[in-house]
Parts: C-alpha cells; structure tokens; sequence
C-alpha cells in the first residue's frame, strides 16, 4: 500500500511506451513525414523556430512530430538541442531593406513606392471551412503553390526576383527624411548580450528586451499587445509597415577579412509608428516600436513591436501604469518554456511541505480552540 | 545498466558552460548566501523540475563521484529516478541510495537525516531563489535590500504571522540568515531541516535554472533560522512514531491508507527508514 504512493524506475518506462503508442495513433494511418510538417505545417514549424531560437526547419519539424502537435513541448525540444551547440561566432546584422519581398503591406498611405504587395496572406480569405480540402489529394487546386511553401519560396527566389522589384524602400525612410519619425537606433556599438547564455538583468537595453520578446510566447505578446489598445498603456498605434521575404545571412570571418553569405531565410518584419513626443521646444515626432520574427510570422511580429514600444515608456517619459510598460513583468514571464515547466512542476511531489502545512494548520486549530494553552 | 551517452559531453553540459558554473560557484562560496547570476542554459529537463540542482551536480560531478538523488526525502521518487537515471546515462556514474555512500547528493524539498560528513556536497534544486521575492516582486528592488541588509520587511512579516496567529506561520521555505549577513531562502526544504544546515561539515551548493542564480552555504558555516526573543524559531514535532521503522525523529509523511481516512506515517528519507528497520531487526 505505501509503495503504491511512490512511483518508480518502472512506472516511467511504462509511460513512455504509452506515449510513444499515443503519439503514433492508429497504426493503420500513414505516419508523418517531416517533409509532411515543413511544407503542410509551416506555420507551426516557424512558431517553433522563433521561440525556440533555432533555425532548421527539419529539426523544427521533428519536434513538432515528437511532441505530437503540441508547440510549447517542441519548442522545449528544439531549445533542449539548441543548447548543447557550439556557438561559432556572431553574424552581421541582416538588412531588411534589401529583403526580396514575398508581402509588404503599409497601413498608413494608400500607395507607396514598389505598391502594396498582398502575398501569401490568410487576411481576406473568408473563414469558411474549406471542405474540398478534407478530400484527399488535393494537389490540383488552384492555390498558389510557390507562395505558400518557404521551401518554395526559399527556391524560387529567381523567379520572385523577377517577379518583384529587387529591394523595396522602406516604408518609414519617407517619414523619416522629413524629421516626422524618429530615426531607427544606430548600430549597437557593444556587442549584445545572449539571452541564452547570460541571464536577464534589469533594466535591460532595448536590443535585450527584443531579444526576449523574439523568442517570448506568441499568444502572452498577443494579449499584452492587445491590452495596450485597449487602453493599459495606449500607444496609438499604426502598422506603417510589414514585410515578409527573404533576406541574405553574413558571417564575418577574420581569416577572410570581410562576411561571408551563409545563406538567404524568410523572415517577417514590423515597423509600428506610434505616437509622438515633443512638445516644448522638441518637434512633435512620431515614435516607433519594431518587431522581427523568422519565416511567416505576422501575428507574433506586430505584438512584439505593440510590446516593444510600451515597454519604450521610460526612454519616452512616459508614465509607467499599466502592465505591458512594466519591463520585469513582461520579460520575465514571456518564455513559455519558463512558465510552462514552472506550472508543470505542480504535478511534482510536495509531500513534505504540504505535510508541514498539515501540520501548521492543526496546531493554529488547535491552539484556536484552547486559546489559554 | 545504462549505457554511456556517447552524442553528448560528460554530464551532458559542455566544458565551456560548466566552467561558467564552476565560476558561479565559487564566487558563491566566498560570499555565502549571496545570489549569484549564471547564464543557466536550457536543460531536456523542465524548468521547475530540477534544471538548476542538474547544472550544478553536472558542473561538480566527476567520474569517480556516487550520486545520490532524493525528492522529498525518497530516493524513488519519480523525479528523483528520472534525475538519476539521467547521470547514469550521460556520465556513467555510480549511483547510490545510501546517503553515507554518496560523494554528491542532489535534492529536492529535503536534508538527509543521517548526518552528512566532510567531503560530501549537498546540491539544492531552488524554485525561488530570492527570500524577499513574495515580499517585493521587483528584482531591482530585493537586490538593493539585500545589499543594503534591508531585512525589516521580512522580520515584518513573521510578526504579522504572529499577530494574526500566534506564531510564525511559514512551514518551509523559512528564512535563514547565513555567515550573519545574507537573508537566503533555504528552497522549500521543512523548516524541521533548517537547523541541518547549521555548522554543516558538507558543502551545500544551490541551484535556481529558471530563476538563473547559484548560492551556497560553506562547510562550518553559521545557518541561523530568523526569529524573535519572545517566540523562538522552532521545528515540526509528531505525536506518533515512524509507522514503519519507529523513529520519533525523522520527519514524517503523512499516508491516507483507505476511504475510511485511515493515516499512517512513516519516514519521508526512505534511506534512514532503512537503516532505522535493520538496525531493529539485526
């Protein structure tokens, strides 16, 4: 009878084989390939990426194969493995003005130079069930393959190229010249500090706060992002511009003496304008908040930049009242790996300290209903 | 019974990291009870489950070292076999359950009830590295009070336990002032283990991976559980004796044995259980 209370090296072994028995469902049904994932699920595959902070769509993949769907359990396997790698130095930042654009809307003019480009977007599609698409074999339709696929997108590149213009400016660079938004920060001159090596510290710099935010929980920045419009830390957002498409990777090598390309990857982009300071003998200037995720990743891309900007409440004298402003509250609840193993670690045994509650409870009784004891 | 993981390093961490924890760690023995920040990496264990106990055993561990893993006192434990099972597989170390054996003891809510020896270190999984935390949420906050020995609050608090109910309403977890200067949280260990830590021959390391902090408490080293003249720090205590080996000074878990609400208790360190029944039968 006690042993029963306690598990054991054999109770855990029989889990696992559930698991695996679950995970694979009826055996009858094909089994997921990984190219199955990265192309069919590639949303999801970005998700795990970006807030696993690892590139590799296979491996992406692969975790979201093992842990049979469920995203937050991916991407705390795809940072299991991320950890263990070497890390061989620091890449050149990316420059998004010259990304080769798959989609660039702006919110704020009608038209600008190089047009809105739709893209692949899930915008105006109606939310009808698509029941053509419970049938099988549905490779003939008539959807865009090359827009949906980043594998796709990735190579076809030259025909994107010719396609779309090569670069397009920046949506804000025409605010920026006429002073009415404030220049983008220059580059770091100190060299960042790596969230996944170093521990958070506060207050942290701006980059370090994107850097968390980047890999922080989709649906958290979401809300927080949201609670902003409604009126906890109102920023009167704009979204002056989003863009999604491939850009080239550098590395610096010393040997070479300049970067060297790794490598072109999607990426999604947000460049929020906000609004503006001054007032006194400062110009009225429109402020801004950024956000930046890998692959198709709009949602999460414009919270991070909504979250980005209220967390700006210091740097812009603004009062702080409202919880997505509130720096330590944000960054240190925004890792869902964090957050997720800490509630999870409920189901752990707390038999001493509840023993000792037990305790401490009968003796307050006790010493309630004999108060001269 | 396992064998050796050959894909990853020695105890799974990378040199380069385990001597950023090393680091960690001896900054914490000069400075006893002082948090110290580390760049905790992402472990295949979750956060909440250990990953900071794991980092330290995984920094200190060497291949000649016997590892004992408890969880609430018990060494079977899930967590507790889980955590074990994980060094027998990425270190090939000997494993243990007898706490006289163990060269590292790696635990989780409590202090073994055989007294430990010089040589032995004891390695704390901690949840909530900061005492003050659930008095002031801000961490730019308690760092300042503790470099400042700004310790009121704490000892207001204990006082309002006191005044709403006659005594010091904080069963574990309960406040400990270290080498007379540092506040530390001891994890959530029953305040029946808090005078343990006092004077201790064995190392005590402290490992919070979420939380990215390592503290420690030196061998020898003054442990004094905070309290007042007038109402004195004091531990659990039992009516009834040890249900399976009879000690009356273990601390004790409680068991619902049926519907009827039938208890029993019995020893939460399985390993002095153990020993308590042979050294009865023998």
């Amino acid at each position: 009878m006690y042993v029963a209370v306690k598990g054991g090296e054999k109770a855990i072994a029989e889990a696992h084989a559930l698991l695996a028995e679950l995970r694979r469902g009826d055996p009858d049904v094909a089994e997921l390939s990984l190219d199955q994932i990265q192309n069919q699920l590639s949303l999801a595959v970005d998700r795990v990426m970006n807030e696993g902070s690892l590139f590799d769509t296979e491996l992406a993949a692969l975790a979201i194969k093992q842990a049979q769907g469920d995203l937050i359990e991916a991407i705390f396997l795809l940072r299991a493995y991320r950890t263990t790698l070497p890390r061989h130095g620091v890449s050149t930042p990316i420059e998004t003005t010259d990304m080769r654009v798959l989609r660039r809307i702006s919110a704020t003019f009608k038209d600008v130079p190089g047009g809105q480009i739709l893209g692949p977007t899930y915008d105006y599609t109606h939310r009808l069930l698509d029941f053509a698409l419970a049938v099988e074999a549905m490779d003939e339709t008539d959807w865009d393959h090359d827009a949906h696929h980043h594998d796709d997108a990735l190579e076809d590149q030259d025909t994107e190229t010719e396609e779309a213009s090569p670069t397009l400016s920046r949506v804000l660079s025409l605010l920026e010249r006429e002073g009415l938004v404030e220049q983008p920060p220059s580059a770091v001159s100190t060299p960042s500090v790596d969230l996944t090596r170093e521990p958070l510290d506060f207050p942290a710099a701006r980059e370090t706060r994107l850097q968390a935010l980047a890999r922080g929980d989709e649906g958290y920045l979401l809300s927080l992002a949201y609670s902003t419009q409604r009126g906890y830390g109102r920023t009167h957002p704009f979204a002056g511009e989003i863009r999604s498409g491939v850009v080239m990777l550098h590395c610096p090598v010393e040997e070479l003496g300049y970067a060297l390309p790794l490598g072109e990857f999607l990426v999604t982009e947000c460049d929020m304008i906000n609004q503006f300071q001054g007032g006194g003998d400062l110009e009225p200037t429109f402020t801004r908040g950024y956000g930046l995720q890998v692959g198709l990743s709009e949602r999460k891309a414009m919270s991070m930049a909504l979250v980005d900007r209220a967390l700006r409440a210091d740097e812009l004298d603004e009062e702080r009242l409202s919880p997505a402003q509130d720096e330590e509250f944000v960054l240190a609840h925004c890792d869902n790996v964090e957050a997720w193993g800490f509630v999870s670690h409920l189901k752990l045994p707390h038999y001493v300290d509840f023993q000792s509650e037990l305790a401490l409870i009968r003796a307050l009784r006790q010493a309630a209903e004999t108060p001269d004891a | 019974m396992h064998e050796t993981l050959t894909d990853y390093n020695f105890a799974y961490l990378d040199e380069q990291t385990k001597r950023m924890i090393r680091r960690g760690l001896l900054k914490a023995v000069a400075v006893p009870g002082l948090q110290i920040p580390f760049g905790g990496r992402e472990m295949p264990l979750p956060y909440g489950w250990g990953t900071g106990g794991i980092q330290v055993t995984a920094a200190v561990i060497g291949p000649d070292d016997v590892l004992k893993v408890i969880d609430q006192g018990a060494d079977d434990t899930t967590n507790a076999v889980s955590i074990r099972a994980f060094f027998a597989k990425t270190a090939g170390v000997a494993t243990t359950e007898v706490t006289t054996e163990a060269t590292l003891i790696q635990t989780r809510h409590r202090i073994p009830e055989t007294a430990l020896t010089s040589g032995q270190i004891l390695i704390y999984q901690v949840p909530i590295p900061e005492p003050l935390r659930f008095i002031e949420p801000r961490e730019t906050e308690t760092r300042k009070m503790h470099a400042l020995s700004e310790y009121g609050v704490m000892h207001v608090k204990l006082y309002e336990d006191i005044a709403q109910f006659g005594q010091i309403a904080t069963s574990y977890a309960y406040p400990v002032l270290v080498n007379g200067r540092y506040v530390m949280d001891p994890s959530p260990i029953p305040k029946f283990d808090n005078p343990k830590m006092h004077q201790n021959p064995a190392l005590q390391l402290f490992g919070a991976g979420r939380e990215k902090r390592l503290y420690a408490v030196p061998p020898y080293t003054d442990v004094v559980s905070l309290d007042f003249e007038d109402h004195p720090f004091e531990v659990q205590s039992w009516d009834s004796p040890c249900g399976l080996c009879g000690s009356t000074d273990s601390f004790l878990d409680e068991v619902v044995m049926d519907d009827a609400g039938t208890r029993l208790f019995i020893c939460s360190d399985t390993d002095y259980c153990r020993i308590q029944r042979e050294r009865a039968d023998g």
